[in-house]
């Protein structure tokens, strides 16, 4: 072999060329969320995509007193008004209700039951699937087959299922989506988990006589809990879309309320007379799950650090 | 390899039983009596405890599963509080209409998938290859009833080409193959196909790249083999894992298809569901949900079959 | 003395006098089951029944094909695995036992690995790596970043550039010296270098062996080296112990050991081993195939399929280890006398 010496190599010999009379500085090193965050920064799709997801973050934060009118108040004269109207720039609905100010309020339920299902779900499923991955064995093999169960079911059945059955309103729709996404992040804890646990550096913690909570909590924990994440951000985009496609089958919120995926749904007796508006809802599903897809995509590829 | 899928089949068994419970459950989740929907306001109590007595409610949990279970073994499940059909019988009707609208989806997002796949994993980097990921970003992140709505908006509403909603012009709700019925098919199948064109564009291209960097492809190169004889291997290697994801693709449809079939009006097993859910007709809804799940259980184990009888590489252990 | 700041309490002064073996294995089995295909259960016999010693302050080379069972023996030893059956005494006392829980014996017995990166956690850095150890044994936070920081010099790595480095940034000679201070950092007295220079560089590898040397010295410590190189086994060990297929084949001292080899098996290692002299290559492959498998290991001698030795009672009785030198044991039916081999010695050695 003619390997090149290593920079180790050279520093080992002695000639360390760090200045000797530097006296502070223990040289910093930005760890790995630092190098993370330092490359997507440079991925000009996940920033973008990054920055309309604040920017509508922003706006459903907002949206109560910025909104140009009243989202509730409605015009049987105006109904309908096409996309670029002088008093409603985005037209308004079939009841007259000015579009722009029902898609800027409608952000807040529709972001809040695409986002809070993965969350519980990230809580919840983490706990089952470390739990799973680092005892192994029996408790391992009940709680993982019980999963496979939920896998037995694709998952827009099961979201409608569960949904259907518990009845319609915000809170069951978004216990139906959180009982959709638990088996699938279990299912990913579990195996980060597992491969985690095969690790020697684990093996080295044993050795120091750690317990088995302080190695979970110091050594399992944190190289766990990035990848278990990345994959959580993937699920937003299709929980975005379930849970307005729940609201668009009536499952979820209930009108007058707005909701992009309601707001689809009760437009579509509108198709014929003004189908830009009726389109405009979905759009912006589109738009805000997409750019949950490609920041997730650019999170997993800055993830990539070798490991 | 029959020994294969005896243990297969084994193992299945307890996740068939695991999701006979969930869809047995799910009646109970829901909140208040599932009679009380079809009882009318003013029934007495005697009423009421024979009704229970006559759907076996007033039975302990696990008595009714048993009992239950027994039923659907051998084919009844039930019967519809709306219509008073055979739960069986509605279900039937439906999937296969399901089956017709899912099939004929999974073919076009396979056809297309694996064109741009193949394409992308042959030209890495080239315009084609960005267009193919960003059809398959789409294809994820797209809301599916939106699109159809869409694709609606602009072939029926505007173009005036096809038709919007319906299995065929007759409204009789069973679709066949003939011209007539074709294009009611072709918007909700091209809506439904985007999903798994997209995934398998994705798994081809990568697919087709990872065999093309691998060694035995140079040296098929080296020994003078054609490019046209190197694309016959690539295609080999690759075709055990697309066909598997084609035939999960499939399933998932079949499962999912409840948003387009509602935005189509197609009278499947998603219309029907719809339908058992506005109408709190549970045994429908309980019914719809096993057969669904069931077929997507099976159709797993078929295709787990199938990838390891074309792939001499998976152990079959 | 040590540079090494004490945190620790004084634990485990010696007991039995340098007389006392450190570490003494007897009859230590390890079966793995093996699920495949529906046949019968079945076990690979990893380690089947195993006994050494290791001295105070010696090093004892554990060499050997792989898959022989050294790795298992190391991991056996650290009780990363449990055994099936054998008796392990420390320094005279049963590990395991309420006079040596595992616990205390941990924190004497240390081990460093193969793959350096993989047994660093890569979201820690260096000194928190090197920390974690006295951390969870109770020295307080800042005295055990002190104690990495003073491991870190020890082993040559100046702390202000390394402390706060990842094990991505460093290479592979760098983390293997942060595993060493690791080892280090809870003062055992037997460390366990599992192939721990196996993948390094060749310049490298000999600055980290130098390095070990100067710290068995410095903290008096006693090593088992285990290694598939013999020219390594040969540079640091005291002793070599040779495996075959979850036994042993040959114990003694390595200049005995790897000058004058007894066993069949050691002479046939040594022979494959590249030389750098064109004079004296290798002529003929004395070790043909690999080693059988160890779910059926061959009947008697378990090298015999393979040994240029072979007569027909090799493969019928089983030899034992006995001496050939004092402190020299071999485990070969051509070596013990009245074993029936035709080249058995016709009278014994006194050992």
């Amino acid at each position: 072999m003619t390997a090149p010496l290593t920079a180790g190599s050279v520093a080992l010999d002695g000639n360390i060329t760090a200045a000797p009379d530097a006296p502070e500085a223990f040289i910093a090193s930005r760890g790995f969320w630092g190098h993370v965050g330092h490359r997507l920064v440079r991925d000009p799709v996940a920033m973008a995509a990054g920055i309309l997801i604040l920017i509508v973050i922003a706006i459903a934060i907002l949206s109560p007193w910025i909104t140009p009118m009243d989202p509730y108040k409605g015009s049987m004269l105006r109904r309908l008004k096409p996309v670029g109207d002088a008093t409603y720039w985005l037209g308004s609905d079939e009841l007259g209700r000015d579009m722009i100010s029902r898609l800027m309020l409608g952000s807040r339920l529709s972001l809040f039951m695409g986002v809070t299902p993965v969350l519980i779900a990230f809580v919840i499923g983490s706990g089952i699937g470390i739990l799973a991955g680092y005892v192994g064995g029996w408790t391992n093999t009940i709680l993982m087959r019980t999963i496979d169960v939920f896998f037995a079911f694709p998952s827009v059945l099961l979201a409608i299922a569960l949904s259907g059955a518990l009845g319609a309103g915000i809170f069951n729709s978004i216990v139906s989506l959180t009982c959709v996404f638990v088996p699938q992040i279990a299912r990913v804890a579990e195996s980060v988990t597992t491969g985690i646990r095969r690790r020697d550096y684990i093996d080295a913690a044993k050795l120091s006589g750690a317990s088995a909570f302080t190695i979970m909590r110091v050594q399992v924990l944190g190289n766990v809990v990035g990848p278990i994440f990345v994959y959580s951000t993937s699920l937003i985009s299709v929980s975005m879309i379930l849970a307005s496609g729940l609201s668009f089958l009536g499952l979820g919120v209930r009108p007058p309320e707005p909701e992009w995926g309601l707001m689809l749904n009760t437009l579509r007796t509108a198709i014929y007379v003004n189908p830009v508006v009726a389109a405009l809802p979905g759009l912006a599903i589109f738009i805000v799950s997409i750019s949950f897809n490609l920041f997730s995509d650019g999170l997993r590829s800055a993830m990539e650090i070798r490991q | 390899m029959l020994l294969y899928i005896l243990k297969r089949l084994i193992t299945v068994t307890p996740v068939a039983f695991g999701v006979s419970i969930v869809c047995f459950l799910l009646v109970h989740l829901a909140p208040g009596d599932p009679l009380s929907a079809v009882l009318p306001a003013d029934a007495t109590q005697q009423t009421i405890d024979d009704m229970r007595a006559a759907y076996g409610f007033d039975k302990p949990l696990p008595i009714q599963y048993a009992i239950w279970l027994w039923h659907v073994l051998h084919g009844d499940l039930g019967v519809s509080i709306a219509t008073g059909r055979p739960v069986a019988q509605e279900v039937g009707r439906a999937v296969v209409n399901s089956l017709i609208l899912a099939s004929v989806a999974t073919l076009i997002g396979f056809t297309f998938g694996v064109f741009f796949g193949f394409v992308a994993g042959y030209r890495r980097n080239s315009i084609l290859d960005r267009v193919a990921s960003a059809l398959s970003v789409f294809g994820v992140s797209v809301p599916h009833y939106w699109l159809g709505m869409v694709l609606v908006i602009v072939f029926s509403a505007t173009l005036g080409w096809l038709p919007p909603t319906g299995a065929g012009p007759d409204g009789s709700g069973n679709w066949r193959p003939d011209f007539d019925h074709l294009r009611y098919i072709i918007l909700p199948a091209v809506t439904m196909a985007v999903i798994p064109m997209g995934i398998i564009a994705r798994t081809v291209r990568a697919l087709v790249a990872d065999i093309l960097s691998q060694d035995f492809v140079e040296a098929l190169r080296a020994k003078g083999l054609s490019e046209f004889g190197v694309f016959k291997h690539v295609v080999r290697n690759a075709a055990p894992t697309a066909l598997a994801i084609m035939g999960l693709q499939l399933g998932y449809l079949l499962g999912g298809s409840i948003l387009i079939e509602t935005v189509f009006a197609w009278p499947g097993t998603g219309f029907l569901l719809n339908a058992a859910i506005f109408q709190r007709d549970l045994p429908l809804l309980q019914g719809s949900i096993l057969v669904l799940a069931m077929f997507f259980v099976a159709l797993n184990l078929i295709v787990d079959v199938m990838q390891t009888a074309l792939d001499p590489r998976i152990e079959r252990a | 003395m040590s540079v090494i700041p004490n945190g620790l309490d004084p634990f485990a002064t010696d007991r039995g006098g340098p007389a006392q073996p450190l570490l003494s294995i007897s009859g230590l089995i390890k079966h793995f089951p093996v699920r495949k295909g529906t046949g019968p259960k079945r076990v690979v016999r990893a380690v089947d029944g195993v006994d050494f010693d290791v001295l105070k302050g010696e090093t004892l080379g554990i060499v050997g094909e792989s898959g022989c069972g050294k790795s298992t023996t190391a991991k056996l030893i650290m009780g990363l695995i449990e055994r099936d059956s054998g008796d392990m005494l420390y320094d005279g006392q049963a590990i395991g036992e309420r006079a040596m829980p595992w616990r205390s014996y941990r924190r004497q017995a240390q081990m460093v690995f193969q793959d350096s990166y993989a047994s660093l956690n890569p979201r820690m850095t260096v000194e928190q790596s090197i920390a974690f150890g006295p951390k969870v044994n109770g020295v307080p936070g800042r005295q055990a970043v002190e104690r990495a920081r003073a491991l870190l010099a020890r082993v040559g790595l100046e702390p202000k550039r390394f402390a706060g480095r990842y094990p991505h940034e460093i290479s592979g000679g760098q983390r293997q010296r942060v595993n060493i201070a690791r080892a280090l950092a809870l003062e055992p007295r037997l460390v366990l270098l599992d192939e721990a220079v196996s993948a390094l560089d060749k310049s490298v590898e000999a600055q980290v062996l130098n390095l070990l040397l100067d710290l068995k010295a410095e903290f008096g410590l006693t090593y088992i080296f285990i290694s598939h190189d013999l020219n390594v086994v040969r540079f640091i060990s005291d002793r070599v112990m040779v495996m075959y297929l979850g036994r042993v084949a040959e114990i003694g001292p390595s200049d005995q050991v790897l000058a004058a080899p007894s066993h069949p098996y050691t002479q046939a290692l040594l022979a494959s081993m590249p030389s750098l002299d064109p004079d004296n290559r290798t002529q003929e492959a004395l070790l043909a195939g690999d080693p059988p498998n160890p779910i059926d290991p061959p009947s008697g001698c378990r090298f015999h399929p393979r040994c240029t030795l072979a007569e027909g009672v090799c493969s019928a009785v089983e030899p034992s280890l006995s001496p050939v030198m004092p402190l020299h044991r071999v485990a070969c039916l051509a070596r013990q006398p009245g074993s029936g081999h035709s080249a058995a010695p016709s009278e014994a050695i006194a050992a």
